[in-house]
């Protein structure tokens, strides 16, 4: 049977609007599968082949022994409502089997619906009937369930399920009869797309069409805002185009989610095209209002622009003061003070401690109180318009970046240290008083400050000693963030970048370097057998209990495997003396055969304590000596990966 | 074309017409009109309420001598609450505007995701920005929480930023170039204020002095409330809207030091949670009284 679920609802946050539909999707129609679509009024499941009814069921349950006697037999059978002649034996106990007939689907939804439809999970949800009264995510004002030709019956806050639905606010009716043949083409009738895809190449198409640059995200937000979306174009006055082009692109996607027109990438136009949740704009009415709104936001930040002017960035440093950081942690001064202080650690020179301090200035401009998104770029055209040296200026500018794992470091070097103090000092700190994050708690946005302290030693080439730049508290988490980017971002297999980090206690840099070469060696030939010789080496040892005591005894090494390993062993330790990461590798992998020789001819546990001594011995230093690179017990072998 | 009058004139008669009482402006400074009793002390408790009134705003730091087109010290909100709110308010709502003279077959208008929380008063709501062609023209709050308590009608409060609407329907850019009546301008009532205000706001006001009057509003409101007596005969006595008028007070005096940059870092989170306590304790008498 068809189904047909529709929960209207007043104007859903765009932003959760997909994760409901995730949910919705896995609604239980009885094996049906939920097909799930959505404006900001409604989300709605749809569905063929729902069963007309469950099936009849046979259910088993275990009675008294058969010992007990026939009043116990028969008592139990009046209980389970079956004619004693009908319970069987089974294992010395009576059994009764009772039928337990199948339910209509109708019957079904209309008790479970509530519950599913109450059931999805909202960011954060609200009551409007009264105190103790459902919780969704805004007000639910109709429900439309049918399967087939009939109404599933219930009531959510109550509201009863209908075969009611409303079009578009304005343009549609408030009160439309649907079946679920005519349910989507009565809604388009009524001005309501209800297919997001569709409203999202209509916007793309429309926009594109105006020259819109398509930003992704907006594009997205745009879907589910609107109900019946058509894009319109507007102009402002060219002046505005003497602001940077930052401030005006942030203006119309940000605040008033325009596209902005750019006939060249990053050259804007004095244009820009709205996104409408109405048909059409014939008497330019809209037009006008967005165009007046625009001017007025521009008008505002030539006014915050001028006005932050009057003072200068370092004059602003000791404004900070009266900036919280955290309320446990002090003021932004304070904070400044310390990205300094650890800029020049860090050896940043004149122009990176210069930078690190003016940082966080704009922050008590009205052009970042406004805009907060556009912390440290407003800081670096400030620099640049008050005179400081260009490498200040884009060290500011740049300061806040990566944002993302998909976003670049910033350009030059004042600027990686820059913005690598700032977040490991907002690590430090946050770890010292236990501001830890845990699953999906991270206030303060400490894995996304991690991920980027990560990128730029690893990305920039940073010299600094990875563990010596972390407070103790801080080491596993980031540890894992380590572990995360190169598995993540970079792609290398895990037991690879357990391997290294494993052995490495030095520079990020050197660890990218170690896992270039390791990944390059892995798949030949002899590499996994030998690293599984590795292992095996590390579990005899461990076994044994072994502490090397003293060299090895050359004089005692037995001629054929033993001896040939040895002789390998020196051999290849020559060779790779300062060769690089994968020349040393290659070198250590060609051990194989003789490392497979040994295992299969001599036996380590040799009767003699002097032998044996010195045979551990052997394996212990070819452990040690070939363990820097990366510790290859840490490998899985491809067969058995995770 | 309506003067500015006019739509506030319309605004109050459509809202008269669905019931609600029309207030005047409340005669203590406030933030937002959710601060004035009649909406603050109103939305709390069993009995439904409908009210609309202009009120007169301050926010300090939004002061800009007058040289901003579009920023005040001192702005006009019409406040509506409509307690509990009804099934289709937000069909009343866009039927105000409407009746202000807006077609909306012929307008965007967007609902988005907006909440509100005011931390002094313990109080926050769900609900949206309405976006008119792209101009933010009203708030549309469910309240859930005022004073700390959970609200047992939820209201819904609207409220119009006039200025915003009135700039709009009159095509001016400037508020000041706003017709407030025939043949006199927003500038000619408003723009003096607005300098003034400013003047007295970031470089006059005695910052010392507005501190001392902070503690003894605070002190007076502390005392008053201290001297509440629940199962008293004679609760029904009790001055609670004298002693929130102390936390408005308290409110505004922490609104102009704020503005003068005279709060520290760690001062500013003490301060919030004093007047929030304060405007928790009034809550709470008020609640017990209508009990």
């Amino acid at each position: 049977m068809n189904f047909l679920l529709e929960i209207g609802t007043e104007e859903i946050p765009h932003w959760m609007i997909p994760g409901a539909l995730k949910q919705l999707s896995k609604l239980d129609l009885l094996g049906a599968t939920p097909q799930v679509e959505a404006t900001p009024r409604r989300l709605v499941v749809r569905a063929t082949g729902v069963p007309e009814r469950t099936p009849d069921q046979e259910q088993i349950v275990k009675g008294p022994p058969v010992s007990a006697g026939e009043k116990a037999a028969a008592g139990f059978a009046k209980k389970q409502g079956v004619d004693a002649s009908e319970l069987r034996e089974s294992g010395g106990y009576w059994e009764a089997r009772k039928r337990i007939p199948g339910c209509g689907a109708a019957q079904i939804l209309a008790e479970t619906l509530p519950r599913s439809i109450l059931a999805i999970q909202w960011p954060k949800t609200m009551y409007w009937t009264a105190k103790n009264g459902p919780r969704f995510i805004r007000p639910i004002r109709w429900l439309v369930a049918l399967l087939e030709g009939q109404v599933i019956p219930f009531e959510i806050a109550g509201v009863p399920s209908g075969n009611l639905t409303r079009g578009h606010r304005q343009l549609g009716s408030s009160s439309i009869p649907v079946t679920i043949e005519d349910y989507e083409r009565k809604l388009r009738d009524n001005f309501v797309l209800l297919s997001s895809e569709e409203r999202r190449r209509k916007i793309e198409k429309e926009a594109a069409a105006l020259g819109a640059r398509i930003d992704p995200d907006l594009l997205e937000t745009l879907t589910f805002i609107t109900e019946y979306p058509a894009a319109i174009r507007g102009g402002f006055d060219p002046a505005f185009l003497e602001l940077p082009s930052e401030v005006l692109t942030t203006v119309m996607k940000h605040h008033q989610k325009y596209f902005s027109v750019e006939p060249q990438p990053g050259v804007l136009a004095p244009a820009f095209v709205a996104v409408m949740n109405t048909s059409g704009d014939p008497a330019g009415l809209v037009r006008r209002g967005h165009e007046r709104v625009l001017r007025a936001r521009f008008n505002d930040a030539r006014f915050f622009w001028n006005a932050d002017q009057r003072k200068k960035l370092a004059e602003r440093v000791e404004d900070l003061k009266k900036v919280t950081f955290h309320a446990r942690l002090g003021s932004y001064f304070e904070k400044t003070q310390r990205v300094v202080a650890l800029v020049g650690e860090l050896d940043g020179g004149e122009y990176g401690r210069r930078a690190a301090l003016l940082s966080k200035a704009d922050l008590t401009t009205e052009m970042v109180k406004e805009f907060p998104e556009l912390q440290g770029v407003v800081g670096g055209l400030y620099a640049r318009a008050q005179g400081e040296a260009e490498p200040v200026a884009r060290a500011i500018y740049e300061h806040y970046k990566p944002v993302s794992m998909e976003d670049a470091i910033p350009s030059t070097r004042e600027g990686q240290l820059v913005s690598l103090a700032d977040k490991l000092d907002t690590l430090r700190e946050c770890f010292r008083i236990g501001m830890i994050p845990s699953g999906s708690k991270d206030p303060f946005a400490l894995r996304r400050a991690a991920q980027g302290v990560v990128k730029i030693l690893v990305e920039a080439k940073l010299p600094y000693d990875f563990y010596a730049l972390l407070s103790p508290e801080l080491t596993d988490f980031m540890r894992e963030r380590v572990q995360y980017y190169f598995r993540e971002v970079r792609g290398f297999k895990y037991d690879e970048v357990n391997a290294v980090l494993a052995a490495s206690r030095g520079t990020l840099a050197d660890v990218e370097q170690r896992l270039a070469a390791l990944a390059q060696v892995r798949p030949t030939e002899d590499f996994e057998p030998l690293a599984a010789s590795f292992k095996r080496i590390r579990n005899i040892l461990k076994q044994a209990g072994f502490e090397p005591d003293g060299p090895l005894q050359e004089s005692l090494l037995e001629p054929g495997p033993e001896r040939d390993l040895y002789d390998a062993y020196q051999r290849v330790r020559a060779r790779i003396q300062g060769a690089g990461y994968r020349a040393a590798l290659e070198g250590i992998a060609s051990l194989r055969p003789s490392v497979d020789r040994f295992f299969d001819k001599v036996l380590v546990n040799a009767g003699d304590p002097a032998l044996r001594v010195n045979r551990l011995t052997l394996l212990s230093e070819l452990l040690t000596e070939f363990s820097t690179i990366a510790d290859f017990s840490e490998i899985v072998p491809s067969g058995e990966q995770k | 074309m309506d003067c500015f009058q006019d739509t506030v004139f319309k605004l109050k008669r459509y809202w008269a017409e669905r019931g609600a009482i029309i207030q005047e402006p409340y005669d203590i400074e406030v933030g937002a009109g959710t601060m004035c009793p009649e909406t603050f002390l109103r939305v709390l408790g069993p009995r439904p309420y409908r009210v609309a009134y202009v009120q007169p705003s301050r926010r300090p730091a939004d002061g800009r001598y007058g040289e901003n087109p579009n920023r005040l010290y001192k702005h006009q909100q019409l406040q509506v609450i409509l307690k509990p709110s009804p099934e289709d308010v937000i069909d009343q709502y866009l039927g105000s505007i409407e009746a202000i003279g807006i077609d909306l077959k012929l307008h965007d208008i967007k609902f988005e995701e907006d909440n509100w929380e005011a931390p002094t008063l313990g109080a926050w709501g769900i609900g949206w920005q309405v976006m008119l062609d792209g101009l933010e023209i009203s708030q549309f709050t469910y309240f859930q929480q005022c004073g700390g308590f959970d609200l047992d009608l939820v209201p819904a409060e609207l409220t119009y930023g006039l200025e915003r609407i009135s700039a709009f329907l009159q095509g001016v850019d400037s508020v000041y170039e706003i017709e407030w009546a025939p043949g006199v301008k927003y500038a000619e009532v408003r723009f003096a204020d607005e300098l003034q205000s400013s003047v007295y706001n970031f470089e006059m006001a005695d910052v010392d002095r507005l501190r001392l009057l902070f503690q003894e509003y605070e002190a007076e409101a502390q005392r008053l409330l201290s001297l509440y007596e629940e199962k008293a005969e004679s609760n029904q006595r009790f001055p609670v809207i004298a002693a929130y008028e102390q936390v408005l007070k308290c409110s505004h005096l922490f609104n102009l030091l704020d503005a003068r940059g005279a709060i520290s870092v760690t001062e500013r989170v003490g301060m919030i949670k004093r007047v929030r306590d304060l405007a928790v304790g009034t809550a709470r008498i008020w609640v017990d009284q209508q009990a």
